[in-house]
């Protein structure tokens, strides 16, 4: 059923002269060498394919039928919160008045677009138990580097000149990256031995000179660090921060607030947590919470609320007084901010709790299922996620985490995530999340079931349906080609 | 609850072969004391239909009028094959391409992408797209300190938009790197001042063409300067005026960046939005953000995968060249889409409209008295009117159905841009407005 004719590359679909869209000129308008000078107009057109309408649409069908997505596939993608997207969203967003509003139109023509913004803060605030928070970082990597900014400047504030961003092996890259990005010096501790912070070495690590500790939690074995608040109150003790990295949020809604055990800022990724569509990679929408003695410091704008002289209330824009700046342009990732809006305004407090149990109870599930395949070293229970190894399927039969998951593309499943956490041996991440079935769960398992007993050497050469089967990165990575080569030769 | 399996008998079943007999149990994973006893304080579920009620009277409370704003953001015509294919949710629902063979749709039209961008610019290589216009200038930033090692300077003309100068300011303000800002004259950058602000210790001059003001700003002087002192050059130009303006690739700047939005992608008050970034074949090794490339499988077939992830932060952590996990995969796709469809002919009409009726416009304005250019250097599709009182002409302009600035507080200006979507109607009825 595969269609490669029009999977080829779009520029060798081009024909010379064949057009897609129209935008038929007035034929009384002026040349454009009489509206600017000579030396700033181009020679030529660009040099894009030329295609017709149905020649994209069917390309881009084909393109879509090689992907996996959410829509169409059990995604058990470790640390990634690949939950169901709801329909409705994609409508809400599009809406006349949201969808097409300028980010430029002033504060008294969006007041409703202001409204949903000033609830999604409050709401934010309230899931966090941290109470001030921005909405303007793009990502949850940029998150974080805000909230490292916030930081400095806090720390600069009280007249204090702290270097050190102190973190877990298990981190996520972003952690350090965004540390070094905000000028700190990166201390990672040495990977523990039960899967948990190891206290007694972190307490060497921290003093007067120690900014911020970054922690994610639950922890990215899926375990929710038991000492947290002891962690927190050493930290609090020699004047650092925590900082709760919030990509693991979807455990604990309603159950425990990152400001209850501690944190006194983190991100969510709302694209995660609250269902905005991963798309591919992108966008995603990372709002920070932080604890009231940082508000002053928060990019800007950020929405206020007043009452106005007919009893309503009137919205508007301000940036904090010492605030850090913005951090990109216009208000933020809206249009996934608000479809977080719909998520929240859709489940309230009990269907949001609800969410989170039914999280753990699918993950823990899961992992019982699995245990004699496919252990998991650290923790008896865990919470939204866990993390399972293929070591003694590799020590017995020579299969690794990597075999498992490319086989398991041939079952009709996507992958889990492997070989992160880097502290587990031959890694497999798993997060089933709520928005799976019982049925689903179970069809994964005899999957995995079966898998293990197949043929290491049929196992090498998975993924045997996909469209293509193990591509050659180490080549791809040596001589890139990261343009159609055609082009470049033109 | 709409996005929930587990029915009651089932969760019984799933706790008895955890081996645990309540949902508590699991629960005490978070020791007691920290658990929230209380539930948390948000407003009532609401079902679908009664929600779809209350945010339609909730998107009639923000009043968007037939659209000339600009200033980084611009109302251009989405035809309607970019919401239908950026639409299915093989597309939208579908995460980062980590492994690759459940991933070729993405990827390659994530290679499409970088090729189209390069085609576009004159650059040699485009990275997979980073968040919006802003921080793309902030990382082409850094990616210049990278190349020349040159930490402790930048120079930005003061014509750059100045959210994305604020940006950038924000970016460097943990690192000890000075931001020299060179003014503006009569609209565009004044290059003597400019040359002057630059020195053997800057990294990079960072120009945008056509600038804030709506201003076509000269690219190759820039770059010439920027080269003669050893810094790199960075322009941040408008894609949608490349159906007809020189390419950043043609003034010889070292990286090229822009907001896409305008490639297809909605307003939404600010996005997402699409940042491009794209550079000389050199310097590939220093950008920032996701790469695709192009490779084989182990059948022979011509296939797609992540490139160069040694730079990226989940392999490199605080060596990375960026702290950047996503890009802005959706938009990308609707760029693609929007190229594809409008081809060089499209790409072309569009520019041309906007030019056109860009300058029809202001030609009408400045007939009515008190009302003139703020500026006489060429513009594009934006351009800054001089009036006497901002906010009685943004009135006028309301009260007849139009959004129109933002305004400049400074010396009584305002922007005014056109699109191709702006008809020969709504431009004389706008200025008939505010006569």
């Amino acid at each position: 059923m595969e269609n490669t004719l029009s999977t080829r590359s779009l520029f060798e679909m081009s024909a010379p002269g064949r057009r897609g869209t129209q935008f038929p000129l007035p034929a009384d308008g002026p040349a454009l060498s009489d509206l600017l000078p000579a030396e700033v107009l181009a020679e030529s057109a660009p040099g894009l394919p030329e295609l017709t309408e149905p020649d994209v649409v069917r390309h881009f069908v084909n393109l879509s039928k090689r992907n996996m997505s959410v829509d169409s596939h059990f995604y058990p993608l470790g640390s990634c919160t690949m939950k169901y997207n709801p329909k409705r969203h994609e409508r809400w967003a599009k809406f006349s008045g949201i969808g097409d509003l300028h980010p430029h139109i002033r504060p008294q023509d969006s007041q409703g677009m202001l409204r949903m913004l000033y609830e999604s803060q409050k709401m934010l605030g309230e899931i966090a138990g941290l109470p001030a928070v921005s909405l303007q970082p793009a990502a949850g990597a940029q998150g974080e580097f805000t909230a490292l900014l916030v930081a400095a400047a806090y720390f600069r504030d009280k007249g204090e000149t702290r270097k050190k961003v102190v973190f877990p092996a298990s981190a996520h890259g972003t952690n350090p990256a965004s540390a070094a990005l905000a000028g700190f010096e990166c201390v990672q501790l040495d990977a523990s031995q039960n899967g948990f912070v190891d206290v007694e070495q972190l307490a060497k690590h921290v003093d007067t000179d120690t900014a911020v500790f970054m922690i994610t939690n639950p922890n990215t074995l899926g375990l929710f660090e038991k000492d947290i608040h002891r962690i927190s109150q050493m930290l609090h003790d020699v004047g650092a921060l925590v900082y709760i990295d919030g990509a693991n949020m979807n455990a604990v809604l309603g159950i425990t607030r990152p400001g209850d055990f501690g944190g006194d800022m983190m991100h969510y990724n709302v694209h995660k947590t609250f269902t905005g569509p991963h798309g591919a990679g992108g966008p995603g929408a990372g709002p920070i919470a932080v604890r009231d003695f940082l508000a002053d410091y928060l990019p800007g704008p950020i929405v206020t609320k007043a009452d106005g002289e007919d009893g309503n209330p009137v919205y508007d824009l301000a940036t904090p007084s010492k605030s850090i700046g913005r951090v990109r342009s216009f208000f933020g990732n809206v249009g996934i901010l608000l479809r977080g809006y719909f998520y929240l305004r859709t489940l309230g407090a009990h269907g949001l709790r609800r969410v989170s149990e039914d999280a753990i109870l699918n993950a823990n599930y899961l992992k019982e299922r699995l245990r004699d395949v496919l252990p998991v070293p650290n923790g008896e229970r865990c919470m939204h996620e866990f993390v399972a190894s293929a070591k003694q399927l590799k020590d017995e039969r020579g299969v690794t985490a990597m075999d498992i998951a490319k086989r398991l593309l041939d079952y009709g499943f996507h992958a889990p995530t492997v070989y992160f956490p880097l502290v587990v041996a031959e890694a497999l991440m798993m997060e089933p999340t709520e928005t799976e079935s019982l049925e689903t769960l179970d069809a994964f398992v005899e999957a995995i079931q079966a898998i293990a007993k197949e043929d290491p050497e049929f196992l090498k050469e998975a993924p045997h349906t996909t469209p293509v089967r193990r591509p050659d990165e180490v080549a791809a990575a040596r001589k890139p080609v990261l343009c159609w080569d055609a082009c470049l030769d033109g | 609850m709409p996005y929930l399996f587990a029915t009651d008998e089932q969760r019984r079943q799933m706790l008895d072969v955890i081996g645990v007999s309540s949902l508590e149990e699991l629960l005490a994973q978070v020791p007691q004391e920290l658990q929230l006893e209380r539930p948390l304080d948000l407003p009532p579920a609401m079902a679908e239909f009664e929600l779809e009620h209350e945010l339609q009277a909730i998107a009639k409370q923000n009043k968007s009028r037939t659209c000339f704003m600009g200033g980084g953001a611009y109302d251009h015509f989405i035809p309607a094959v970019v919401d239908e294919i950026a639409g299915r949710g093989e597309f939208y629902t579908a995460y980062t391409p980590y492994q690759p063979e459940a991933s070729q749709g993405s990827l390659q039209a994530f290679f499409e992408y970088q090729t189209l961008i390069c085609q576009l610019t004159g650059m040699d290589v485009s990275n997979a797209s980073l968040y919006e216009g802003g921080t793309a200038v902030s990382e082409a930033v850094f990616m210049a300190m990278r190349v020349n090692g040159r930490e402790k300077k930048v120079v930005l003309s003061a014509g750059v938009n100045p959210e994305y100068r604020q940006t950038v300011e924000t970016y460097l303000c943990e690192l000890g790197c000075q931001v020299v800002t060179a003014p503006v004259a009569n609209g565009t950058t004044d290059l003597g001042q400019l040359e002057a602000a630059i020195d053997d210790q800057t990294a990079c001059v960072v120009v945008q063409s056509p600038n804030f003001f709506g201003c076509i700003e000269d690219v190759s002087a820039v770059s010439g300067m920027a080269k003669a002192a050893g810094a790199l050059s960075v322009m941040s130009f408008d894609p949608i005026s490349l159906g007809v303006l020189k390419r950043p690739g043609d003034h010889g700047v070292d990286i090229a960046v822009a907001e896409g939005q305008g490639l297809g992608t909605p307003l939404q008050y600010g996005g997402p939005y699409l940042g491009i970034l794209a550079c000389r074949q050199q310097y590939v090794r220093k950008m920032p953000g996701r790469l695709i490339a192009q490779t084989k499988d182990r059948d022979g077939k011509t296939c797609y995968v992540l490139g160069l992830q040694t730079r990226e932060q989940h392999i490199r952590r605080d060596k990375a060249t960026s702290n950047i996990c996503t890009n802005q995969g959706l938009l990308a796709l609707r760029a693609t889409i929007y190229l594809s469809v409008l081809g060089p002919a499209g790409l072309k009409e569009v520019a041309t409209h906007c030019c056109q009726r860009a300058h029809d416009l202001a030609a009408k304005l400045c007939q009515i008295p008190g009302v003139s250019l703020m500026y006489s250097a060429p513009f594009f599709k934006e351009f800054v009117l001089k009036v006497d009182n901002v906010n009685a002409f943004v009135a006028k302009a309301h009260a007849a159905g139009f959004d129109v600035g933002p305004d400049l507080h400074a010396d009584s200006g305002i922007l005014v841009a056109v699109t191709e979507k702006r008809t020969q109607a709504e431009i004389d009825a706008f200025v008939a407005a505010v006569s």
